[in-house]
């Protein structure tokens, strides 16, 4: 008997070595181990031996048993890595083959340009204001201490409304700050995102509607060195850490002293490029201290407040920004143009 | 304003200063600069010559033989198409293998048979402006002045061509820098020069004006001054060479000697100057008077001008000779022939001339020049130095004396100045002697009493009028890049408009369901709202019209951003991209609906546009609902809308959220798209921002999750088309009880096994209590009276599950 369990393990080993797959093992283990299998039949008929063969008996089949376990269980490990790196290597992927796309909308260069001056102005403490762009004289002219004769007033600059005395299109965002003025208490500090409209044919540099974000600060002690720090400031976060800004004296009816800003071009360092025009200086704002006769249109006691203004087109930023070389693409909406501000 | 350096350094002496420093310190103390230039840089190689022979060429009318002296052993033969070159002329002559400023490279060859060696130049070759070439010049060679160059010199450093010109950019407040006496005095300042001004002095005068002519000022609130000088035995003549090289640096075309010297002396001292022939001036009398309304008056440039009783017209003792501060009368001009001359040297209203100028069309550089203001009290110094320079160039002989009539005194404005208060708005500490310091390099007064300052102006600086006129003038003659650079004191928080954060949320909501933001004109044509077929007496038609558009396609405000839209949607289709989903959030003009202020009102609307793709109604349909959704607005109703022509009557729908309509959106009805270039299907929509903005609730209130579960029962119904689905989930909900937490439409079918004219739909409802398990038992109660409405209101069957 002893000779018949050795040689069914032997039969074992045999067929294990040779299955391949888990079925396989699992029939060997049937064949052998179930309760029909080879070895239980043995075990079955060790009723007839002797009261000395049986435990010699049983310990070989007991040794047999575990034998057999062992190397199904040893099969049936490793035909389970087998199959599993076979699913592997069946539903391994090509990954470099594109995802599907989630597709985002793109914002208008011109909200994204609007959006980054306001947010770091937002930073600066500054409020933002807005007003019609339908607007009076009053308004956009006469509270702004514009010259009765002053060019910019002509139908030639500036587009009126039939029908409606004193009324044209804003050709600036400054009657937002006239307005809050008027109805805000001091200290006042605000910018003024909005479109503005002048008499300029379209052309790669103009257009007729454009937008600007002017600036006001009212205040107990507001000088010009004040304005010089926040325009440097808010320069220094929009167009990088490095960049220099140059105020030159100008002349503008709504400040005085009045300067225009330049900025250290952000393209060259200052070095002369096709940007700057080979100057190392870009002019982006204009700028100055309020004039008195401006604060008296809101009844603000001159002697006490003083405030500073500030403008820019934002169409101007937006363009040296991304190199826009052509205003009207701005205004023709191909999407093409459009993702690219995302 | 023109500034020729080198002129500039009569008045002051900058030459050891390099040009780009001077230009970098005029700019940082308020003379901006469009450009710096070189007029007629880069002359090489160009010889003075003298024509000893000209004959006609024998087989040609139109040119001339020259021998030309170009200090050679023997002359050069030139043939030349210009008829003024004359034995004798001095001439810049090009020869052989010689170049041009413009790099032309000239050869000899020969000209119908003739040898010819080189070329005869005329100025524009030269490269000098058209609008500076004097006309005798023209359409001819250059004849130049015998200044005692040598044959064959090098013409540029002869004539010494090359100057540097630097073009300022005067700002309207400072017309007293439109003159090179104006442009030293701001050198003088930054640079700390002193400035020399013209002596004028007069070696030789006859005669008395008193003889001539008498001056009377009729209307003094226009004429503030006029000053009258007369010069006899008049020769004209070509101005000397130095003279005429500094007009045309200056942008002014030189003419002859006496037109060349009142130039001259307009640019030198900013006040123009007018000359008459005296011959032509009736009853030895100038009236300065207005003109008659429908008076009739020919001006120098030939032309007939209609006149009124706002045009101040110089007259003699009968009829009008000039009309004042803009053009002389053609009557009055000066001839080669003319013996004797009135120079007026005149203060004339700058409104009062802006009126004349801006009623005729007629805008010149004296007029404005007034327009802008002269300072009448230089009218006696321009006159006399228009005499000293006539006697100097040999022109005539000056009479004693000028008529002055000066009713009032120009007298300047004093202002105080404190001190501290400069101090105060620049954030800067400079001391009164510092700012007493600035104050008279600019030729001001300045009288220190502590630390106020009383301070008196020079009269040509009509800017400085209040004390903020003079912090201005410490700021920039300090120096900007001086001031020290500080953060306003104080902290605030900023806040952005209600209306603004709102919009900011739409956008991002929208461009999250991938939609692209378009931004369109404000202002558009009147054909828009006919192309989308908008009612002939919708609001919408009633435009906030603009009185002076660039054109009829800009001409009105917005009134709806749907034509916007599909101009921009039309726009990408023509350029062949094949799929657009795009949005714009913009304000529309309401003339039919004022403000308080008596303005057009003005609303935001977002109007939503999408072709493409698989878009089609519930696409465009989903994007709304789920924007409304974001924004706390749940709960929508929405209706068919078949009256919005702009629409598909089948495929168009209201949003309502209770009573308040939010916007209309579907499909563009074909005949709109047949007005466009655009595809068959397409999606609009637009929203009501004020609305939208009213009803968003942005709060957020916690719901526990249940915690029991649910039951979900399917029911599925065959109705006749026409029932809306909407109605029927609106029934199930209402009928449902609280028990009915969700009911959702999941199917609609249509085609086999349903009858024609039917759907069959399928809703899923789920039912729950928050507070316990439900039993099938509960929940058979409510559904069998869903069901039962179901049949009742809708004449529903019932599919069996």
């Amino acid at each position: 008997m002893q000779n018949q369990l050795k040689e069914i393990l032997e039969n074992a080993r045999k067929s294990i070595s040779e299955a391949a797959t888990k079925e396989e093992i699992e029939k060997i283990r049937v064949d052998f181990l179930g309760k029909k299998g080879q070895l239980t039949g043995i075990l079955k008929s060790m009723g007839g031996l002797s009261k000395e063969e049986r435990p010699v008996v049983g310990k070989v089949a007991n040794e047999v048993r575990a034998s057999i376990e062992e190397m199904i269980a040893a099969a049936q490990e490793k035909a389970k890595s087998a199959e599993g790196e076979l699913r592997v290597k069946a539903e391994t992927l090509d990954v470099t083959v594109p995802g599907v796309a989630r597709k985002l909308g793109a914002k208008h260069p011109i909200s994204v340009t609007i959006d980054e001056i306001t947010k770091i102005f937002m930073s600066m403490g500054f409020s933002v204001a807005d007003g019609p762009e339908v607007e009076t004289v009053f308004y956009n002219f006469d509270a702004l201490n514009a010259p009765q004769n002053h060019p910019s007033r002509d139908l030639t600059d500036t587009f009126y409304i039939k029908d409606q005395e004193n009324v044209l299109l804003r050709t600036q965002t400054s009657p937002v700050q006239i307005r809050t003025i008027l109805s805000q208490d001091l200290p006042i500090k605000i910018i003024s995102p909005g479109r503005c409209f002048r008499c300029d044919t379209p052309d790669a540099t103009h257009s007729p509607m454009f937008h600007q974000v002017e600036g006001l600060v009212v205040g107990e002690g507001i000088t010009m060195s004040d304005l010089k720090g926040t325009l440097d400031a808010f320069v220094k976060k929009l167009f990088g850490p490095e960049t220099k800004t140059k105020l030159r004296p100008h002349h503008f009816p709504f400040t005085e002293p009045s300067a225009e800003v330049d900025v250290s071009c952000f393209k060259c360092g200052g070095k002369g490029c096709s940007v700057c025009k080979g100057s190392g200086w870009i002019e982006i704002l204009g700028a100055g201290m309020v004039h008195p006769n401006v604060l008296k249109v809101g009844g603000i006691d001159t002697e006490k407040y003083s405030g500073f203004a500030f403008g820019m087109g934002v169409e101007r930023v937006a363009m040296l920004k991304y190199e826009i070389d052509d205003i009207r693409l701005l205004y023709e909406n191909d999407m093409r143009f459009i993702e690219q501000f995302k | 304003m023109l500034v020729p350096v080198k002129w500039l350094n009569e008045y002051i002496d900058l030459s050891d200063i390099e040009l780009a420093e001077y230009c970098d310190r005029m700019i940082m103390s308020g003379s901006n600069i469009e450009e710096a230039y070189k007029v007629m840089g880069g002359i090489n190689g160009i010889v003075v010559g003298k024509a000893v022979k000209v004959e006609k060429h024998p087989d040609a009318d139109k040119l001339h033989i020259c021998q030309i002296d170009v200090g050679q052993d023997e002359p050069v033969q030139i043939v030349t198409g210009a008829s003024n070159v004359h034995e004798g002329s001095i001439i810049p002559v090009v020869l052989h293998n010689g170049v041009l400023p413009d790099g032309r490279k000239i050869k000899k060859g020969k000209l119908r048979g003739v040898e010819s060696n080189g070329m005869l130049c005329s100025p524009s070759e030269l490269g000098v402006e058209d609008k500076v070439i004097p006309p005798a010049f023209r359409e001819g060679i250059w004849i130049l002045e015998d200044i005692g160059a040598k044959c064959g010199d090098e013409f540029a450093k002869a004539y010494e061509v090359e100057q540097d010109v630097v073009d300022f950019e005067i700002t309207p407040n400072r017309p007293d820098c439109l003159c090179m006496l104006g442009m030293a005095r701001e050198a003088s300042a930054v640079f700390e020069r002193p400035l020399k001004y013209p002596e004028i002095k007069i070696e030789n005068e006859v005669d008395d004006v008193k003889n001539y002519i008498d001056v009377e000022i009729k209307r003094p609130d226009l004429c503030s001054r006029y000053v009258a000088r007369v010069v006899k035995d008049i020769k004209i003549a070509p101005s000397p060479w130095w003279m005429q090289k500094r007009l045309m640096a200056g942008g002014v075309r030189p003419i002859n000697n006496i037109v060349d010297i009142t130039n001259y002396v307009m640019l030198e001292y900013g006040t123009p100057l007018h000359a008459f022939n005296i011959k032509t001036l009736e009853g030895g009398k100038i009236i300065v008077d207005v003109a008659k309304d429908g008076q009739k008056f020919i001006t120098l440039d030939e032309a007939e001008r209609k006149l009124d009783s706002e045009c101040l017209l110089i007259n003699d003792a009968v009829k009008g000779v000039a009309l004042a501060g803009v053009m002389g009368g053609l009557n009055s001009e000066i001839t080669d022939n003319t013996e004797t001359i009135l120079i007026e040297a005149a203060c004339f209203d700058p409104d009062g001339t802006r009126k004349t100028s801006k009623k005729l069309g007629l805008r010149t550089e004296a007029s404005s020049r007034f327009e802008k203001g002269v300072d009448a009290n230089l009218c006696r110094t321009a006159a006399d130095r228009v005499c000293q320079l006539i006697e100097m160039l040999g022109a005539g002989t000056v009479v004693k004396g000028a008529v002055d009539v000066y009713p009032e005194e120009s007298k300047p404005i004093v202002t105080k100045v404190r001190t501290k208060r400069v101090n105060d708005i620049l954030g800067i500490n400079l001391s009164t002697g510092d700012m007493k310091e600035i104050f008279e390099k600019l030729e001001m007064k300045v009288a220190v009493d502590g630390d106020v300052m009383t301070v008196t102006p020079p009269t040509i600086r009509f800017d400085l009028l209040e004390e903020i006129d003079y912090v201005e003038e410490v700021a920039r003659i300090y120096g900007y890049d001086n001031h020290p650079v500080t953060l306003p004191a104080g902290s605030d928080i900023a806040a952005k408009t209600a209306d603004r954060e709102i919009e900011d949320l739409i956008k991002e909501k929208l461009m999250g369901m991938g939609l692209n933001e378009i931004q369109t004109y404000s202002f558009v044509s009147p054909k828009g709202v006919d192309k989308i077929l908008i009612d002939q007496n919708s609001y919408k038609r009633d435009f906030v019209t603009l009185i002076n558009p660039l054109g009829e396609d800009t001409s009105v405000m917005r009134t709806t951003l749907i034509p916007n839209m599909l101009d921009v949607l039309e726009r990408n289709y023509t350029r062949n991209i094949v799929k657009v989903e795009a949005f714009e959030l913009g304000r529309i003009f309401l003339n039919a609906f004022k403000t308080e202020e008596g303005l057009p009102t003005e609303k935001k609307n977002i109007c939503i546009g999408m072709y493409g793709g698989n878009c089609d109604f519930y696409q465009l349909k989903g994007v709304v609902n789920t924007l409304l959704n974001e924004l706390g607005i749940k709960e929508l109703t929405y209706t068919a809308e078949k009256n919005e022509k702009t629409f598909h009557p089948g495929r168009c729908a209201a949003v309502s959220k209770d009573d308040k309509v939010i916007g209309t959106f579907g499909e563009i009805s074909s005949e709109v798209i047949d007005q466009y270039n655009l595809p068959a299907r397409v999606y609009v929509a637009e929203l009501n921002f004020e609305i939208i903005y009213d009803l968003c609730d942005m709060e957020i209130l916690y719901k526990p999750i249940p915690k029991f579960p649910s039951i979900e029962r399917d029911i599925a119904l065959v109705v006749r088309d026409e029932v809306e689905a909407g109605k029927i989930a609106a029934m199930i909900k209402r009928v449902g009880g609280s028990l009915l937490e969700k009911v959702e439409l999941f199917d609609v079918y249509k085609g086999k096994q349903v009858k024609d004219g039917f759907k069959s739909m399928a809703f899923s409802l789920r039912y729950r209590d928050a507070n316990k398990t439900l039993t099938d038992e509960e929940i058979e109660k409510p559904h069998q009276e869903i069901l039962k409405s179901l049949k009742e209101d809708f004449d529903a069957s019932l599919r069996e599950e």
